[in-house]
């Protein structure tokens, strides 16, 4: 290939606000009803029926549009986006083209290239389609329309990254700042941050952009960095051959790492967008706006500096930490209850972090509660479990959120500190030992780790491992 | 009539509408469209300079629900009105994109 080519990107991303009722109507957002519980004559598009505007939905909207430095369309409105599909029951999307509430943002990434902004075009309010379950016995689709009318905002980014490392710095900060402010838990996997990806490749140094195709169906990051690949190395290899580029939408599939073009953008995609009149204007005035603004929780770079001043614990374990909505949230209060910084960084730096890649698992996907991980780090402290049964009641805790109080009571798993009996346990193996003595006596330090390893054995691991030396010591000593 | 529907004009409409038209009736959506067209163009003969445009009738701004979930299950009713249904779904024709 002797060619060089630049890879321009831009995303459209669709975030589920975390609203407790639908864009336009009272029905339950929440996830995973029995199909068509959470629907109403509004959501299934019945005729005569009206929608009237959520409020949250406004300043989620403008919480999200004031966090990404956008400037406000304080005069909006809603269009029609018509377009016939099973899964939208009013045969048109109630979305917005001409006044979006946000527009010309921005936001600054860091990769390995160094520090970027990347424009945000617009953020716009709408509603979510249906969804269809296709029947493979009885030839025919069924529709549910739970998610019908869920309340999504689109961020449409400029054309300004370059990478797939780019584009997954840009979505890591975008979905902080989202899970910061709370407007949506942008989980990927399970839909409520969608992510489509507009891609052309263009010869390094030419001025216009090639022509762009949009991929679909990126339901993690690392799906993603693939299909930039993959989608790359297609436009390339086709502009290589003295093929073009056609613009098209494409459906990518990570499990065979290819995409394929699901409809021409030339056939009738006329969406024939006009205001809607069921929905009067929304107006925005300067005391609404800085009401959002001083409402705005504790941003991520705030987090950092507070956790560097309050809590005293490594840099890096506050990057960490605080690079999760959940993982923050979490370490704060647990710490509120057990009170040690240290001690609960420690578990979430080393054990959370080796059981969420053990199990290919996100921070966002924990399970237990600060209570049980609070309640772990006390047993410790108190030294009524040793660190070796904290670590193997901790998997339960990570498993089952288990209470581990409990757990170490109903599985006998506490400590001997009862000196007595650790005394005659090990009197009793140094005199079966008679072999390590002499080593002992003759310096070799070894022998002595064999005779506590020997003592944990019999006590079941459940002594405490500074005790077992300091009594194996003046026994030793004694003879 | 000074606008002129084409035909292609007709066909794409009528595409984008689902609609299937008979020729008598392509005929008679051509002169309806063109008058329409006209109509418009006779409103565009005001000088509307310095008028904003309107993108509402009334005169009214603002009107939002608080967020509280107020509808129970109403699975039954809604599906009264489906034209066939299944496993607590409407029924439609396959469809895969």
């Amino acid at each position: 290939m002797s060619k060089q080519y630049e890879t321009v990107i831009g995303l459209e991303v669709h975030v589920e606000l975390a609203t407790k009722t639908k864009i336009f109507c009272s029905c339950s957002t929440e996830f995973g009803g029995a199909p068509n519980t959470h629907t109403c004559p509004v959501c299934t598009g019945m005729p005569g029926s009206l929608p009237v505007l959520n409020k949250k939905v406004v300043e989620l909207a403008l919480a999200v549009g004031l966090a990404t430095n956008c400037q406000i369309n304080q005069y909006c409105k809603f269009d029609r986006k018509n377009y016939f599909y099973p899964d939208n029951p009013q045969n048109y999307q109630i979305s917005q083209l001409y006044l979006p509430i946000c527009h010309d943002g921005g936001i600054e990434i860091e990769t390995s290239a160094g520090k970027k902004v990347v424009g945000i075009h617009e953020i716009h309010m709408e509603e979510d389609a249906g969804k269809l379950i296709h029947d493979e016995w009885d030839d025919c689709s069924l529709v549910d329309f739970n998610r019908s009318g869920v309340p999504l905002i689109e961020i449409v980014s400029e054309p300004d990254m370059r990478s797939a490392e780019e584009v997954i710095a840009y979505l890591d900060k975008l979905r902080l700042i989202i899970q910061y402010l709370g407007a949506s838990d942008c989980k990927l996997q399970e839909g409520s941050m969608r992510a489509d990806v507009n891609l052309s490749v263009r010869e390094v140094g030419a001025s216009e952009y090639g022509t762009r195709t949009e991929m679909k169906n990126l339901n993690s990051f690392k799906a993603i960095a693939r299909a930039i690949e993959g989608e790359r190395a297609r436009q390339i290899e086709l502009i290589e051959e003295g093929g073009q580029v056609i613009q098209e939408t494409r459906r990518w599939d990570d499990t065979k790492e290819q995409s394929y073009a699901m409809r021409s953008k030339e056939d009738a995609q006329d969406y024939r967008y006009f205001p809607d009149p069921d929905l009067v204007p929304v107006m925005i005035s300067d005391e609404w706006i800085s009401s959002i603004r001083g409402n705005q929780p504790e941003l991520r770079n705030e987090k950092m500096v507070r956790y560097k001043e309050q809590y005293d614990i490594p840099e890096y374990d506050i990057s960490i930490i605080t690079g999760s909505k959940h993982l923050a949230d979490l370490f704060e209060e647990t710490v509120a209850i057990c009170k040690n910084p240290k001690k609960v960084s420690n578990w979430i730096m080393v054990e959370t972090m080796r059981l969420l890649k053990e199990h290919d698992l996100e921070p966002e996907q924990i399970r237990f509660s600060p209570e049980n991980l609070a309640k772990l780090i006390l047993l410790v402290e108190s030294k009524a479990i040793n660190g070796n049964v904290a670590k193997e009641v901790f998997e339960k805790v990570f498993d089952k959120d288990i209470d581990p109080e409990k757990y170490v009571e109903e599985n006998g798993l506490k400590s001997v500190n009862d000196e007595g009996a650790l005394r005659a346990t090990i009197e009793r193996i140094v005199e079966e030992n008679p072999k390590s003595i002499e080593d002992y006596k003759s310096g070799k330090t070894k022998a002595m780790g064999f005779l506590v390893g020997q003592t944990m054995k019999e006590m079941k691991g459940k002594a405490d491992p500074g005790m077992i030396n300091k009594i194996l010591k003046e026994v030793l000593d004694q003879l | 009539m000074a606008n002129i529907i084409s035909d292609e004009t007709i066909e794409y409409v009528g595409i984008l509408a689902k609609l299937e038209l008979s020729d008598a009736e392509k005929e008679q959506a051509k002169k309806d469209m063109g008058s329409m067209l006209d109509y418009i163009d006779k409103l565009n003969e005001l000088d509307t300079t310095g008028v904003e445009p309107m993108s509402h009738v009334f005169p009214v701004h603002n009107v939002f629900r608080e967020d509280v979930i107020v509808n129970g299950d109403q699975r039954d009713i809604v599906l009264a009105n489906a034209p066939e249904e299944k496993e607590g779904c409407f029924k439609v024709p396959k469809t895969v994109e």
